[in-house]
């Protein structure tokens, strides 16, 4: 069943257009990824998922109901959730306090249940409190919670992220590149954190990824796009082969494709290199 | 040097100019000497020279250059101390020299060509200030001095920390104690104590004797201080303990706060009240501004609607609409206030940042033009204002209320009310929705945080108590006009919530202690209040943007000291719970 | 959801408030016009004299609007001490002026004093420089990276420190300009009944604006300083230095500002030291009416607000019976303030600020 659907979305900067025409389709309970060079428009494209930006044109639409004419408040309490290219923490508040930030749509208590501290608002904060502690443990954070968000090391930032927008408890995730600026290890770390979330939780996973070693192991499809078009859409075998995605990316790099497992192809900065082409997603360049 | 070869004595061979960093030298000795110029000519040397700090010895105006001197001895000598004491000394004087030298040229400039026609403070009176050393007189007097200070200020950089720190403390609380001198003399005269007042204080600063034994006491007391460590002995007790400490010194600060102003006098009551009511706008403010971040310059506004309303409703003058009493009237004006920030709000908290500052200020002064305009003059009393307004408390001048303590009294209560709600909102929902409203808007847009709502709901509640205040106001002074109508009062609530720390309750208690009280107890500084202002923000902003006592520290201060008073979150749960939380 | 209803009741009531704000303040305008010209109070030669003064008034508005619009487009901060700056120019001329014309040259015919003048607006202009550039390394260079709050808190603490030293310098009192006399003879103009002061206002205003314009239009330099106001970084990368460019601007702003002082205080005379306090605030608002960071548009924003301040309280609300309509010619600038800033913050002729990205 189709969760997500983006029809014909288009979103134009005065002269520029950002996003073109662009259809795409996510199913309940995929992980999925939109890839393509820097400023194909994979940020934009979700900052009109989550109501940021106005389309110019085009619909989107979740579980059934439009979106994209809503503000990004009222995308969030469809449960909507998502993590930023540039991490976007509450600086001066600790970790707990941005989880709970987060849980903002599922607490009800008004202002003035805050101030005569009721019983029920009482409750519901230690409930909040509880969960938020949850959530910290799932993403590996627990005994942070006191911890100013901006003390932080990088990749507990990243985590934090991620426990912020889960405490939302949406039924789809938006990721803008949640790996970029970590090494191997802690990328596999977060890749096991992201299938958790949709085996444990159940909840619908969108990438946005630089890193093909994340994207390849994770990812049941993959959405190319190139100056806000979609260029290719398929699984990552079938991306790998993708000549129009290669030339987008790599352009003169398609010896390294050929050479095997063998040759140690490093990733650089800009291009990435694709895994063997023998069609298994989970392999891995030394 | 050898071109062949680097090593390391080459480099350290290198001009003796570069490791003397003479250049830096020369630079701080530029800087201090401008701001030398600058507070002679802005006045502040001749006006606080008026204060005495010891009686015959030492002025407050002499003062604030010594410790100009002080300063770029101190801080020029912190290049040098690393490689040695007797270079810390010797470029602590060079910069205290040239910084007396540039008040030399002042002084030889002046006695040449009569400054006066432009600056007004380049007088005569000021250059014999300048000149007027103790054994010594003439223009190289700054020189001297300098000199002699800034050696000295390296010599207190090269002093191992047990002398040092109760060195410094001891010379603070010299300032401290001269310019408090004659408030706590004033008091004490009338109790068994004022033969000790007279022999420590004049009527105006310490006397020797009385410099000599605050000095003497606070060095000892400091390095007593230092060696029982009584704070730390004091985490180390077990919670039950600490609270019998800590729970007789909170009740004795809290007699303090509430007995203090009896004993001193009306001018201090005053002067008390004044701070109290700020308080209670900067409660307001720090809702607004500190807790989400909308940096309201119209606040003013608010403070003249609750003033307004409790004066149309009260008055017994000729603009009054009814004759309520005062605490009747009360509840309208916060409610009026509420409403007009409905009102003003709706449009304007769609408006970013800076541009949302503007606007707010831009409202303020309609309303202040609007107040004062005959257009509405019939009902607001143009610039007259409204006049004969009832004091909150009708009670016999020879009662103890009589008075402006009555105001204090009353402030105080209702910031006490405004602190409390504004403490039990931080740390809610709401609370929690403002700061990320102030952290990053539209974060917590996409988190669910519906921005015009949280936006206004602060800034409602921030003008309510505004409105409050300005209630409490008319009601002390007994009238309100237009002209009270300030942009520059929407500052000073700004500054003393910035200054303090943002969405910091103790924090807007010692900005309005600092910003209101000392200018206000002190004639000099009140001549400077605004200056002194504008360089706090600027100092703050730009060495302490979280201001001097901001909410994390004083929240970490408040648990390790026993008391439950504000919480980490995280504490609110149980251990079992936490277990519970985390299934290992 | 009670949440939710709540939500939708915010909506709908914002919506109707807006609308209902633009309808009151539309027909208070074209009621009151109307009203008013019907009235019959005014005659034409009324409204002309008004207009020039507004012209006036707005060229004055429009100089000091650069220096807000240039700071704006490089960095954006509103640079709430630009006032200040301006009056710190007007008692730089001041002094110099009175220095000179206590050597007589203001007696010695038009040449010599328009020379006296040109010399006063250098001096303000030197002073206005220094002290915008003190301020520039002082209290935002360090605050560049800070979140948009900071700095401008930093210059409103910038704003009082500069008014209240001046104040302690050169005391409290109004300072008169020595304008000379023939400046404040009638000028020959038609319709407009201005005095020579208020042409060489408005001449020199217009004059010096367009040689700021071709400036950063055609200059190297200025051309930098576009660039640098579009992208920071993209500048750094070809080679341009990004803090040369932004002290530069603020040159620019302070000498149009330092300048402004000069004319302020031959057509008004009266200088003090909060003199900076409002036309600032309002120079500001021409800066966002005719699009911030939009040199053409500080200009077209600055004459606008001259004249709807000159002209807009008689015309809009003497019709209404409203008592002394010139009280009121602040409110109106305010009200134009805020109508900009909640209907049509781009402006006039469009922003022109680098896009912050999401």
């Amino acid at each position: 069943m189709s969760l997500l659907t983006a029809n014909q979305v288009t979103k134009r900067f005065g002269g520029l257009t950002a996003v073109s025409e662009l259809d795409f389709e996510l199913a309940e309970g995929a992980i999925a990824s939109v890839i393509g060079p820097n400023g194909a428009g994979k940020t934009t494209f979700f900052n009109c998922l989550t109501g940021f930006f106005h389309v110019d044109e085009g619909s989107i639409t979740f579980a059934g109901d439009p979106i994209h004419t809503l503000r990004p408040d009222e995308v969030a309490h469809y449960g909507i959730s998502r993590t930023y290219q540039n991490i976007r923490l509450f600086a001066s508040m600790t970790a707990i306090e941005n989880i709970l930030v987060g849980q903002h749509n599922h607490l009800h208590s008004s202002w003035l249940g805050a101030i005569f501290r009721t019983r029920a608002q009482r409750r519901e904060e230690r409930e909040a409190h509880v969960e938020a502690l949850r959530l910290l443990d799932f993403v590996g954070l627990i005994g942070r919670g006191d911890s100013l968000a901006v003390k932080l090391p990088y990749g507990d930032q990243r985590r934090l992220e991620v426990a912020r927008a889960l405490a939302n408890k949406p039924r789809l995730l938006l990721l803008d590149e949640p790996t970029a600026g970590m090494n191997p290890s802690e990328s596999h770390q977060m890749t096991e954190l992201f299938r958790q979330l949709r085996g444990d939780l159940g909840i619908t996973v969108l990438l946005i990824e630089h890193e093909m070693r994340v994207v390849m192991d994770i990812s049941e499809k993959i959405t190319v796009l190139d100056y806000g078009r979609k260029i290719a859409e398929g699984t990552p075998a079938e991306i790998q082969k993708d000549p129009l995605v290669i030339e987008a990316y790599l352009g003169r790099a398609t010896e390294a494709d050929e050479a095997g497992p063998a040759d140690p192809v490093g990733p650089s900065d800009d291009v990435e290199a694709l895994p063997p082409s023998d069609g298994d997603p989970s392999g891995s360049i030394t | 040097m050898s071109a062949a070869t680097i090593q390391p004595t080459d480099m350290a061979g290198a001009s003796a100019a570069d490791t003397w960093r003479l250049r830096r030298v020369l630079q701080i000795g530029v800087i201090a000497g401008v701001v030398a110029i600058y507070l002679c000519l802005v006045g502040i040397v001749p006006v606080f020279a008026e204060r005495p700090l010891i009686v015959g010895v030492l002025e407050l105006g002499q003062s604030a250059l010594l410790i100009t001197f002080g300063a770029a001895g101190y801080v020029a000598g912190m290049d040098q101390i690393k490689a040695s004491w007797l270079r810390a000394i010797v470029v602590g004087a060079i910069v205290g020299a040239i910084t007396g030298a540039f008040l030399t040229g002042l002084v030889l400039l002046g006695e040449a060509v009569d400054l006066r026609a432009v600056f007004l403070n380049a007088s005569p009176t000021l250059y014999a200030l300048l000149t007027d050393g103790i054994v010594l007189t003439g223009p190289i007097v700054p020189i001297v001095v300098g000199t002699i200070t800034g050696a000295l200020a390296g010599v207190i950089l090269g002093l191992p920390t047990v002398i040092r720190v109760p060195l410094v403390i001891g010379l603070s609380s010299l300032l401290f104690f001269g310019l408090f001198a004659g408030l706590l003399r004033t008091p004490m005269l009338v109790t068994p104590l004022k033969d000790f007042a007279r022999f420590m204080f004049g009527p105006e600063g310490l006397t020797v004797a009385g410099a000599i034994i605050v000095f003497v006491v606070s060095v000892g007391a400091t390095a007593i201080v230092r060696r029982t460590k009584p704070r730390q002995r004091m985490n180390a007790l077990p919670p039950r303990q600490r609270r019998l400490v800590v729970g007789p010194l909170g009740l004795l600060t809290l007699a303090f706060i509430l007995l203090f102003p009896l004993a001193m006098g009306p001018f201090f009551a005053q002067v008390i009240a004044l701070v109290a009511i700020f308080v209670l706008l900067g409660m307001g403010l720090n809702i607004t501004l500190g807790l989400a971040g909308l940096l309201d310059l119209g606040f003013v506004a608010f403070f003249a609607v609750g003033a307004y309303t409790v004066a149309l409703l009260t008055s017994t003058a000729e603009y009054g609409l009814a004759e309520l009493s005062f605490w009747q009237a009360v509840p309208f004006a916060v409610l009026f206030a509420m409403l007009f920030g409905l009102i003003l709000g709706l449009p304007i908290l769609r408006i970013r940042g800076d541009y949302l500052a503007i606007a707010t200020l831009g409202f303020g002064e309609i309303i202040r033009i609007l107040a004062g305009s005959d257009l509405l003059k019939p009902v607001l009393g143009g610039p007259r204002g409204i006049l004969n307004i009832p004091k909150p408390l009708d009670v016999p001048p020879t009662h103890f209320l009589s008075g402006p303590v009555q105001i204090y009294y009353i402030a105080l209560a209702f910031a006490a009310v405004v602190a409390f709600i504004a403490w039990r909102l931080r740390s809610s929902r709401l609370g929690r929705s403002w700061m990320a409203v102030r952290e990053d808007e539209d974060v917590a847009e996409g988190m669910g945080v519906n921005l015009v709502q949280t936006k206004l709901l602060a800034y409602m509640l921030g003008g309510a108590f505004a409105g409050l205040a300005g209630a409490i106001s008319a009601g002390l002074i007994g009238s309100i006009f237009a002209s009270s109508i300030q942009l520059q009062l929407s500052i000073n609530v700004a500054a003393i919530v910035i200054v303090g720390g943002m969405g910091s309750i103790p924090g807007v208690v010692l900005g309005a202690l600092i910003l209101v009280g000392l200018p206000e107890l002190f004639r000099e500084f009140s001549d400077y209040r605004l200056l002194f202002y504008g360089l706090a923000l600027m100092v703050i902003m730009i060495l302490r943007p979280e201001g001097l006592l901001p909410s994390r520290v004083t929240r970490r201060e408040l648990h390790t000291g026993g008391e439950l008073l504000d919480v980490p979150d995280s504490e609110l749960i149980t251990d079992e719970e936490r277990r519970e939380a985390s299934p290992r | 959801m009670n949440a939710r209803k709540l939500d939708r009741v915010t909506d709908v009531a914002i919506n109707v408030f807006m609308w209902a704000f633009k309808a009151v303040v539309i027909a208070v305008v074209v009621v009151g016009s109307v009203l008013t010209l019907l009235s019959g109070t005014y005659a034409p030669a009324d409204w002309f004299e008004l207009a020039g003064a507004g012209l006036t008034q707005g060229s004055i508005y429009a100089m000091i609007a650069l220096g807000y619009t240039m700071v704006y487009g490089i960095l954006r901060m509103i640079n709430f001490a630009h006032g200040e700056i301006f009056m710190a120019g007007s008692f730089g001329g001041y002094f110099a002026l009175v220095a000179l014309a206590s050597t007589g040259m203001l007696a010695q015919g038009v040449a010599v004093s328009l020379f006296a003048i040109v010399l006063a607006i250098l001096a303000a202009m030197a002073v206005s420089v220094i002290l915008a550039v003190g301020v520039e390394r002082i209290a935002y260079r360090p605050l560049r990276d800070a979140p948009r709050l900071v700095p401008l808190i930093s210059a409103i603490g910038a704003s009082l420190f500069l008014q209240y030293s001046f104040r302690g310098f050169f005391g409290s009192g109004i300072y008169a300009y020595p304008t000379p006399d023939f400046l404040k003879q009638d000028a020959p103009i038609p319709l407009l009944s201005m005095r020579w002061v208020d042409v060489l206002v408005v001449v020199a205003s217009l004059a010096m604006m367009t040689v700021l314009y071709l400036f950063v239009m055609r200059s190297k330099l200025g051309t930098s300083i576009r660039a640098v106001s579009e992208d920071q970084g993209t500048a750094a990368l070809m080679g341009i230095d990004a803090n040369r460019a932004i002290v530069m601007t603020f040159v620019i702003g302070a000498a149009m500002a330092g300048a402004a002082g000069v004319l302020y205080g031959l057509a008004f005379i009266q200088v003090t030291y909060a003199m900076g306090v409002i036309p600032g605030i309002k120079a500001f608002t021409a800066a966002v009416l005719g699009g911030i960071g939009n040199v053409p548009g500080a200009l077209l924003g600055g004459l606008f607000l001259g004249l709807i301040e000159a002209i807009g309280p008689t015309l809009f609300l003497s019709g209404f019976g409203v008592p002394a309509t010139n009280q009121l010619k602040d409110a109106v600038a305010f009200t134009m303030l805020v109508l900009v800033l909640v209907f049509r913050p781009s402006g006039i002729l469009g922003e022109r600020v680098a896009r912050s990205r999401a």
